[in-house]
């Protein structure tokens, strides 16, 4: 059953790229946005900057953003750990790098694309799901589909778009 | 002389192929070249995908060389192809002028 909007979305656990299990739910969040990604695909690189700099933006407003990616690396060796802790190492990310190996949140959450974005409120339901914005190649759109989300999920009114189509390089599932 | 084989290769897991083919025609107008065809051709599987050096999609090759050389090393499969804009941007498609100077080469060189 895919998730769909205002649904409970599936708590899980993911190891960081060192290993260390980081939670969907922080202690205070005020919403938490989970961010399918990957290394190896254009859409994601693409709008990578933009939504690592919504992390930044929303940090001292309680928002939590992680990146998880879902990808085979067996076929895909560019989505490998190896590769994502050597992104980490330099820098290129403002929140936790999730590992989920066994693409078994990716299934949960129904990701189809990477990036593929959720933003989830904090009763714990999905309040945004789609793409970060219309274009993956205009950075001066910077990540607005999911701003709004944000900031109507912080101001406790409904989300005024809460659902895009999600736009980028299909998840690439296990044979 | 033959007319150029102008191919565009792509996989469907990619969604950039429309828009890199609209740009291919693009630039082989702007070269005053509309009358080449491009003859666009899907690769289903890992094995086509390494029959025909597919390295990802689109991949844009005229007479079978490729608009944008892959690194040797890059290895065949079935995933969306990375470029990089004139400024440095990632892109799931070529740079357009960068697409109209490789097809002008490949296109005089034959």
């Amino acid at each position: 059953m895919p998730l769909a909007l205002d649904d409970p979305v599936p708590a899980f656990t993911l190891p960081d790229t060192d290993g260390q299990p980081v939670p969907l739910t922080g202690d205070d969040a005020t919403a938490t946005v989970v961010v399918f990604t990957c290394n190896h695909c254009p859409y994601a690189l693409a709008w990578h900057d933009r939504i690592n700099d919504v992390a930044r933006d929303y940090a001292d407003r309680g928002v939590r953003l992680l990146q998880v990616n879902p990808n085979d690396a067996a076929r895909h060796p560019r989505d490998s750990l190896d590769a994502m802790r050597a992104r980490v190492a330099r820098g290129e990310f403002a929140g936790p790098y999730l590992h989920d190996e066994s693409q078994g949140v990716a299934r949960a959450y129904g990701a189809q694309t990477t990036p593929d974005v959720f933003v989830v409120g904090p009763d714990g339901r999905l309040a945004y799901r789609g793409a970060p914005d219309a274009d993956h190649g205009d950075p001066t759109l910077g990540a607005e589909w999911l701003r709004d989300a944000l900031d109507d999920v912080l101001a406790g009114r409904p989300v005024r778009r809460p659902e895009t189509r999600p736009v980028g390089c299909s998840v690439k599932w296990r044979p | 002389m033959s007319r150029p084989g102008v191919e565009l290769l792509y996989w469907d897991g990619c969604p950039s192929h429309p828009e890199a083919l609209a740009e291919l025609r693009a630039a082989l107008a702007d070269l005053g070249r509309d009358d080449v065809e491009v003859a666009v051709r899907r690769v289903e599987d890992d094995g086509q995908a390494r029959a025909e050096g597919f390295v990802g999609s689109p991949t844009i090759r005229v007479d079978g060389a490729d608009a944008f050389p892959p690194d040797p090393a890059e290895p065949p499969a079935l995933t969306c192809r990375i470029y990089r804009l004139a400024d440095g941007r990632y892109s799931p498609t070529p740079d357009p002028a960068a697409l109209r100077a490789s097809l002008a080469r490949l296109l005089s060189a034959r």
